[in-house]
């Protein structure tokens, strides 16, 4: 890992410091390490805390992202714009997918606005969809939030629109920590269109 | 903010999301609503505390000492003639379960194959500049790794139709970016839709595919000949990733006209030169981590810029050149950046084609500039040059994934590509280029042809890329186009300060303006094209003919990592009326 991703991980690791009780500072700092794979992102994902809409507490890494077929997206329950969209199709993708959703396929979305989507909310917001289990609304402070966010290359190149909440990001980035497959397409897409992007990532059985 | 301000968001967020699933609106319904506009007043504004907005690009490569190596130059794949593996070739799948799945050639009567390819995709071991690992790359064929390119070429010939096997053999549990599934694009080629090697075509290691490419003229208008094509991998979601790891190649094509001889005595003959002077300089941009090892940011949404420019596969080489004329064949595979290059000394050389087709006339010219896929042969006379040394250089600042900055470096700074070392006089025996040396007449441009105008608008809309509001399902046809029809398309960029190379799979067409400015006789664009260089806020209107096959195509932008987040639309070419 280069030197100026280790400090900004440092930095921040000060801020999410202590909010896991027997998590030493050490587990925070360390970005996650996964194998190792030929040119690809190396401790590429914070192991920052998330705090789930099932009041359940998870590093990013080691809890949601090792070894699993993953679907991550940013979304806020207050958004009118894509995220009610991008959640309907996300529900349905999800019931496309089956019993393997929560087997070895798990989604998170995650909130861009923490301080207004507290636990009770986001909960509300699941159960507003019929979310099935699998699937994980989570909630950070807002600078890991910001960091996981930057991590996960959901930033617009214009400031302006990506300081504003309404212009987000409404892509979907589907991978397999596995074998460091990592794909996206619009998080508002088709569900069939996302659930064929999610087909990609298991790794082919020859016939 | 205040208490009240937060409950009353909360409450109209919940109403719209009720309202929207109760009423089970599609995609479609929601912007005819105008449910999809951002607005109303649901959020705050204030967002959140951003830094500096410049996601990754935290990889710079290692030093790496220029000009050290001989730049490989590419080989032709010789293909096999044997009645035997000719009588082979069907147009329907054949019973060999390993073959893939695909629609039967079409026309395939009176184009059977004469030629016959074996391509073998899979890793290989090479290592692009001393400084730099030995790593595995994709390629589609072995070869000498201490002379030829690991880039493969083909050179082909109109009437002379061929079939590429295209074997899958990378590895099925490979780890790392980059999918090992894959569909070989011909790129602009005039094939049908079963052997185009559309991105939601791809099948799998184990397998095989065969790709019918019948070098027939569009519409049998010699005039719509094709010169410099190339092949890349195009796999959905994974074009950028697979193409980055290698999967590349040029196909050369050549006719009558355009004999590849240099000393042909046909007086219609071009003689643009030719065998060891006619040079494929297929460009790539790539950055490389701290152990050497090509790296691609998997988390990138904009456009991957790297820090080192390879030719024929090494990391700026030499070339010993002879003091007479070159075709070189300029190519861009991307995945990002765009060009424009001159010569170190400032010499000035004529282009001969845009987009690997030639010009009606060459155009004298001390600079081109290229987008991610486009191609322009150039032929560069060296015999008059003084120094010993020149360099390839790209002078277009380039920093992120929007496009370039439109600042232009100095040819000190900007980067040298290639070191050209110049050696003797020699013979020359290829035409000597003037303004008025015929090369290929353009088609004519008929309005009556013409059944339908489409507008074709590219958007950006929550990161996320939409075609004419639309996001790309591979099952949703766009447009349907009648076969033996012309059309009008404009096509416009409204996505910002973003520019976008924009690609039409099948048929080439010809650009009519730009933002409403007619292209006059002389100018380079008055040629034709597949690859729309797309600057911000502009619209193109071309005219497209389409003919001899149906089936589905790709609009898409070259920005391959745009296009790998469904920077894409879907236009068939039919047989009934267009819609």
């Amino acid at each position: 890992m280069d030197m100026r991703r280790r400090q900004f991980l440092v930095s921040s690791a000060v801020i999410v410091g202590g909010v896991l009780l027997g998590t030493t500072m050490a587990d925070l700092i360390a970005p996650a390490e996964g194998e190792s794979f030929d040119g690809s992102p190396d401790g590429r994902f914070p192991n920052i805390v998330l705090h789930g809409h099932d009041g359940g507490a998870y590093r990013f890494y080691d809890d949601l992202i090792r070894d699993k077929i993953v679907l991550i997206n940013m979304f806020f329950t207050g958004c009118g714009d894509i995220c009610p969209l991008s959640t309907q199709h996300l529900v349905q993708a999800q019931e496309m997918l089956g019993d393997r959703v929560g087997r070895d396929i798990f989604m998170y979305s995650i909130t861009l606005n923490p301080e207004l989507d507290t636990e009770p909310v986001i909960r509300d917001y699941a159960e507003t969809y019929g979310v099935g289990p699998g699937w994980l609304f989570l909630r950070a402070s807002r600078d890991d939030t910001e960091l996981l966010r930057r991590a996960l290359g959901f930033v617009d190149p214009d400031p302006a629109l990506d300081a504003d909440l309404e212009t987000h990001i409404g892509v979907v980035k589907f991978g397999n920590d596995a074998i460091g497959r990592w794909g996206a397409c619009p998080s508002f897409a088709d569900a069939e269109e996302i659930v064929a992007g999610v087909r990609t990532l298991d790794p082919i059985k020859r016939t | 903010m205040v208490r009240h301000d937060i409950e009353s968001q909360r409450e109209r967020a919940r109403l719209n999301r009720m309202e929207i699933i109760d009423a089970k609106l599609s995609r479609r319904e929601m912007m005819k609503y105008g449910l999809l506009t951002a607005g109303g007043a649901l959020v705050a504004k204030s967002g959140l505390s951003i830094r500096a907005a410049s996601a990754g690009g935290a990889v710079t490569s290692p030093a790496t000492t220029p000009f050290i190596e001989p730049m490989r130059v590419l080989t032709p794949h010789s293909g096999s003639r044997l009645q035997d593996d000719l009588d082979h070739c069907t147009a329907t799948v054949s019973d060999d379960p390993k073959e893939a799945a695909r629609a039967a050639h079409q026309l395939w009567k009176g184009n059977e194959p004469q030629v016959v390819y074996n391509f073998t995709q899979k890793p290989r071991l090479y290592r692009p500049h001393p400084k730099l690992a030995e790593q595995n790359i994709w390629t589609f064929r072995d070869f000498n790794k201490d002379t030829e390119s690991p880039l493969t070429m083909i050179h082909a010939r109109y009437g002379e139709p061929s079939m590429v096997y295209s074997h899958n053999e990378l590895p099925a549990n490979h780890k790392g970016y980059g999918n090992p599934m894959v569909t070989t694009h011909l790129h602009n080629a005039h094939n049908a839709s079963e052997s185009d090697g559309n991105p939601t075509d791809y099948f799998g290691p184990g397998s095989y595919k065969t790709f019918h490419y019948p070098n027939m003229y569009a519409g049998g208008d010699e005039r719509e000949a094709l010169g410099f094509l190339w092949f890349h991998d195009h796999c959905m979601d994974y074009t950028s990733q697979n193409v980055y790891r290698g999967l590349v190649g040029t196909y050369l094509l050549f006719d009558r006209y355009d004999s590849g001889n240099e000393e042909d005595t046909d007086s219609k003959a071009i003689r643009l030169p030719s065998g060891k002077y006619d040079v494929p300089l297929v460009i790539e941009n790539k950055v490389y981590d701290k152990n050497g090892v090509a790296y691609f940011d998997l988390f990138n949404l904009d456009g991957i810029i790297g820090d080192k420019f390879l030719v024929n596969g090494n990391v700026q080489p030499y070339f010993e050149v002879d003091r007479r004329r070159y075709r070189f064949r300029l190519l861009n595979t991307g995945p990002s950046r765009f060009y424009q290059f001159k010569f170190s000394n400032g010499m000035k050389f004529w282009q001969v084609s845009n987009d690997g087709n030639l010009l009606p006339f060459p155009i004298e010219r001390d600079s081109v500039s290229m987008s991610v896929a486009e191609r322009m042969d150039i032929v560069v006379d060296f015999s008059g040059v003084t120094d010993n040394i020149v360099y390839l250089v790209n002078v277009l600042e380039h920093k992120d994934g929007t496009g370039p900055t439109g600042k232009i470096l100095s040819t000190g700074v900007g980067d040298k590509i290639l070191q050209f070392r110049l050696g003797a006089k020699v013979t020359d025996n290829s035409r000597v280029l003037t303004k008025t040396t015929e090369l290929r007449r353009l088609p004519d441009i008929n309005m009556s042809e013409v059944k339908k105008e489409r507008n074709w608008t590219f958007n950006r809309r929550n990161g996320a890329w939409v075609v004419n509001g639309e996001l790309f399902n591979r099952n949703v046809v766009n447009a349907r186009c009648q076969k033996n029809t012309a059309e009008i398309w404009n096509i416009t960029n409204a996505s910002g300060g973003w520019s976008h190379p924009i690609h039409m799979h099948y048929e080439e067409f010809q650009i009519l303006s730009r933002n409403g400015v007619p292209i006059k006789d002389g100018d380079p664009e008055k040629s034709r094209k597949d690859v729309i260089w797309l600057h911000p806020n502009e619209t193109v209107k071309i005219f497209v003919r389409f003919r001899d096959f149906t089936g589905k195509y790709p609009l898409h932008c070259h920005n391959v990592v745009h296009e790998d987040h469904a920077m894409m639309a879907r236009y068939d070419v039919v047989d009934d009326a267009s819609s």
